[in-house]
């Protein structure tokens, strides 16, 4: 009960600490200790992508890491995604496009479809499919969340 | 009188009758006329089946009217996803 | 629509007027918790803390049917950090039918009867805790012979899984394992066969599948010694967990408070409980301290969920021009190891819903197997059926070289039909589902090698069922409304529109909470695709009953008669010309004024709501089977169906491809699956595949409006219907593209290939 391990990091450009047991993993740690809830873990083995967060920049499930090891680490969440405020681009294609039924593995997605778009602005919508393959959603058949995904890069492409 | 369609499975509750004919003006009393005659289908009608009056399912909704010329169908119980 | 019309229609009961212009309704505005839900602010089961909270887990058997011989607590008890035990006969004792089962699948009492039957659970200090206290719970087993396949446990000699559950209708000298048989159809069915050209028969085989939703089952659960208590669940209906926890704890319903999170998905597996009575009965263990309970992904697919398998035989009558004479089918479906819980009935209701037939018969058996007790899942029992139909449907259909659009439009139910399943159908739209599925340019696409194309309707009959709903306006003209059927898939918008409708006043002056067991009369589940139109069609009476208020006291201001004033464009107006001069009293004004008015103005409706409309569809879909592998790809995908109205068509459209999306997987990838002792070799989402973004095309959709009259804005519902014909047409699809029928889902590349291969 005693070894828990102290741990520094940067979540969502926040410095953090908190203390966790060995086991815990990332998610664990995200939501338990640092009541950030947006990460959900619908299988805790790396199936299904909710628990989606990106570290240093790489995408990653948070259910398949260990607290432990984000020590100097900049973590990235949902509750990172809109900044100052103002919603990522694909937060309002998602709303704008019914892209969320239940809205659970809404948070993942959006995680992973940024770090997509942060990596390849104009994806064809079979990257986009390969790129999702990791984060399951039951309820929409995925139509709505592609054609979300495609519209955002295309609004970020004619901002930018 | 209403004429009461069942299934057939209940036909050993009715002497093999498949249609029984009730004086009802409600579901729910056209349900407790069919105990009083066929004593039998108690325990199916108190488990819990749908009605169908005039093509509409009405599940379980014992004040409906029922008309003499109202067509009614006794179904196994529906539930949803 | 003047008042007293509407209260007309309401108290005679007759059809609503649907045929009119909307303003609000068949738009798509942003769904009201879309912003929650991208920022990740909605709170979901698992999202609830607590102070002062304990977590569990749970104890599960390995073994697919097993006595309890002995269960021995006292190491986990004596573990640090724990706060409570509890196992199966801390419950009460002396439950009878429904409840008792509920309450045996809760915590097993003397028998284990399926692999992962939960034996006694834990509360401690921390979830790692509680994991760690389960390991050192010690059960000692006596294994019972067990059997899985439906066939299997019907036939004589498979072991009995329960003794004296056999239902009244069942035939003398079945097998215990028999615990329900229906039987009925109308007709001549011999004269119907022999009136035929072409009559097939075939026997088809479903593997169960999960409803696969992305959030497991989580609670957190308080209960005193006083028997008051509190819970935070995901749910697709809050007074039914009240209502079952109270029944298996032996508690006053009233005194459970029951709060729905926000749901993450259902699809009828979140209509019953599982484990979260077991939350309940740890905190009464430990003080009334909050327990939380949240299920991984293994314990949710072996103990959750999910649908029946089934084998089925269905005989068909066809003449050379199309027309069908005869149908019979004979339906085998195991729902785990209680009674009632397989789709039997509603499968054979189904079966052949979609045909105007002059001769039909239906048989079914309930059979128990040493299986997860089963939970609804969307449509149930209807694909199955229509895989089972709709495939020997097909089969004839090519046998005689007819078109299958054609022969189903021919033979297709409408207005008038008696139903397979008795009852005269009143208003339906599957012809002009048809009709538009025929006319799609997807059907223009020319396919080429190793791809075929697949046809299948499908039927749901919806549902109205228990529903209250109030509403208040607030003091500055906006309104409040109080639902009791959780959000799961953009109800929220929906209602609101109807509301915004109604009253005449913007959508975003309208907000629709979901709200706790005591806030509202009783509600059943978000299930039946019953959301949009029950709580819709309360929401409207409620509005209907407010304005009847506002007219009240418009008129009284002004100092006229009652029936003098209309309401119109979200104001009160005079009703004519003799009524007098006066101003329009917008809802603005009367909820700034309505203290002086005669206090708080509010509306509530509560019903079992009647004028359900049936929903028929028709999919067509496109595929390429690779001939080395056989694995099929879905090239393109067309969902048509009948919605009555589309209240937001987004959600609607959204509602069509995730029901074509689960029946793909159901098609091809998903079923469970045991090894030789009865223990699912699948309990995770890596081995139990449900469809990824890669596997699956855009599914393009048509929504037709043949609205329905018993609603007051035509609404049918939608959810489930879309499940059904993915299984038959992706498997007519098939045997176009191979020339091989196959009749045993799922349709594996593994099975694909040795049909190719065997011919």
């Amino acid at each position: 009960m005693s070894n828990k391990i102290h741990v520094s990091t940067k979540v969502n450009g926040d410095a953090v600490e908190f203390l966790c047991d060995p086991r815990e993993t990332l998610l664990d740690v995200l939501r338990d200790r640092l009541n950030l809830t947006g990460a959900k873990e619908g299988c805790g083995t790396g199936d299904c992508g909710a628990c989606s967060v990106t570290v240093d920049g790489r995408l990653i499930c948070s259910c398949l890491m260990l607290g432990a090891e984000a020590e100097g680490k900049e973590i990235g969440t949902i509750e990172g995604v809109a900044e100052g405020g103002e919603l990522h681009p694909l937060q309002r294609k998602f709303i704008e496009h019914a892209a969320l039924q239940c809205g659970v593995c809404t948070p993942g997605i959006l995680v992973a479809a940024k770090n997509l778009l942060e990596k390849n602005p104009d994806p064809t919508e079979e990257q986009v499919r390969y790129w999702l393959a990791g984060n399951l959603c039951r309820c929409t058949g995925y139509d709505k969340i592609i054609r979300a995904v495609l519209d955002a890069a295309e609004e970020m492409r004619g901002a930018a | 009188m209403v004429e009461v369609n069942l299934w057939s499975g209940l036909r050993r509750f009715t002497d093999g009758e498949l249609v029984v004919h009730v004086e009802a003006d409600t579901v729910g009393k056209m349900l407790d006329a069919l105990i009083a005659a066929h004593p039998d289908l108690a325990p199916v009608i108190e488990a819990g089946l749908s009605v169908a009056v005039d093509g509409e399912v009405i599940t379980d909704a014992h004040h409906t009217p029922i008309r003499p010329d109202s067509e009614i169908f006794l179904l196994q119980q529906l539930k949803g996803g | 629509m003047a008042l007293d019309e509407v209260k007309e229609i309401v108290e005679s009961g007759e059809n609503y007027d649907t045929d009119k212009e909307f303003k609000y309704v068949g738009t798509r505005p942003d769904r009201p918790d879309g912003l929650d839900k991208v920022t990740g602010r909605a709170k979901y089961g698992a999202d609830h803390y607590v102070a002062n909270m304990l977590h569990a887990a749970v104890l599960r058997a390995p073994h697919a049917h097993a006595r309890i011989v002995s269960i021995d607590t006292s190491k986990a008890e004596a573990a640090d950090g724990v706060k409570a035990v509890v196992i199966g006969t801390d419950l009460p004792e002396g439950l009878t039918g429904g409840d008792l089962h509920l309450q045996e699948n809760t915590l097993a009492r003397d028998k284990v009867y399926y692999d992962g039957h939960a034996v006694a659970a834990v509360a401690a200090t921390s979830a790692l805790a509680a994991k760690d206290a389960v390991k050192l719970i010690e059960v000692e087993y006596e294994l019972l012979p067990h059997v899985i396949d439906v066939d299997a446990a019907m036939a004589e000699g498979a072991p009995v899984i329960r003794e004296g559950e056999q239902g009244p209708t069942v035939p003398e000298g079945m097998h215990p394992n028999v615990v329900n048989y229906i039987e009925f159809g109308h007709g001549d069915l011999d004269a119907g066969f022999d009136a035929a050209d072409l009559v097939m028969e075939n026997t088809y085989k479903t593997e169960a599948t999960h409803q696969g939703y992305i959030e497991p089952h989580a609670c957190v659960g308080q209960l005193g010694d006083d028997g008051k208590g509190e819970m935070w669940v995901c749910t697709q209906g809050q007074w039914f967990i009240r209502k079952m926890c109270a029944a298996v704890l032996g508690l006053e319903a009233s005194n459970l408070r029951v709060t729905p999170s926000e749901i993450g998905g259902g699809f009828g597996g979140k209509t019953t409980i599982f484990s979260e009575a077991i939350s309940l009965a740890l905190s009464r263990k430990a003080g009334g301290r909050p327990v939380k309970l949240v299920m991984t992904r293994s314990e949710v697919l072996r103990a959750t969920g999910p649908t029946a398998s089934t084998s089925m035989d269905v005989k068909i009558g066809m003449k050379n021009d199309g027309t069908m004479t005869a149908g019979k089918v004979v339906f085998r479906m195991q729902g785990g190891a209680w009674p009632d819980m397989a789709p039997t009935g509603m499968a054979l209701n189904c079966a052949f819903a979609s045909y105007d037939l002059p001769a039909v018969y239906h048989e079914g058996y309930d059979v128990l197997a040493n299986r997860p007790k089963a939970a609804a899942y969307r449509a149930p029992g209807s694909p199955m059926a229509a895989f089972a139909v709709e495939s020997l449907v097909d089969e004839m259909t090519r046998k005689l070289g007819l078109d299958p659009i054609e022969v189903r439009i021919k033979n297709g139910a409408k207005e008038g039909t008696k139903s397979s399943y008795g009852p005269t159908y009143k208003k339906i739209g599957l012809l002009e589902c048809l009709e538009a599925a025929k006319a799609h340019p997807n059907l223009a696409e020319k396919l080429g090698p190793n791809q075929g194309r697949g046809v299948a309707a499908g039927f749901w009959f919806n549902h109205g069922g228990e529903t209250s709903v109030s509403m208040s306006l607030g003091n500055d003209g906006t309104v409040t409304v109080s639902a009791g059927t959780p959000d799961i898939g953009g109800s929220r918008a929906s209602v609101a529109l109807m509301v915004a409708e109604t009253l005449g006043i913007p959508y975003d002056h309208v907000r629709v909470n979901i709200v706790e067991t005591g806030a509202l009369g009783f509600n059943e589940p978000s299930h039946g695709s019953r959301a949009t139109f029950a709580t819709g069609k309360a929401a409207v009476e409620a509005c209907n009953q407010a304005i009847g208020e506002m007219c009240r006291r418009a008129a009284k201001r002004w100092g006229i008669d009652e029936d003098a004033v209309e309401w119109k464009d979200g104001a009160v107006h005079p009703a004519g010309p003799n009524a007098g001069e006066f101003p329009p009293m917008t809802i603005k004004k009367i909820g700034q004024t309505m203290g002086r008015s005669g206090g708080p103005i509010s509306g509530h409706h509560e019903t079992t709501a009647g004028g359900v409309g049936e929903s028929f569809g028709a999919h067509v879909v496109d595929v390429e089977v690779d001939p080395e592998t056989g694995k099929t790809t879905i090239l393109r995908y067309l969902v048509v169906q009948d919605a009555g109205r589309a209240i937001h068509p987004s959600y609607v459209e959204g509602q069509y491809q995730g029901g074509a999306a689960q029946g793909i997987g159901w098609a091809l990838n998903e079923e469970y699956v045991y090894d030789d002792m009865g223990r699912l070799q699948n309990p995770i989402f890596l081995d139990y595949r449900v469809p990824v973004a890669s596997d699956l095309p855009m599914i393009d959709t048509v929504i037709i409006e043949v609205p329905n009259p018993g609603h007051p804005y035509g609404v049918r519902g939608v959810g489930e219907t879309g499940i059904t014909p993915p299984l038959p047409a992706i498997a007519n699809a098939i045997a176009d593209a191979t020339g091989r029928r196959l009749r045993h889902l799922p349709m594996t590349p593994a099975k694909v290939l040795k049909a190719i291969k065997n011919g």
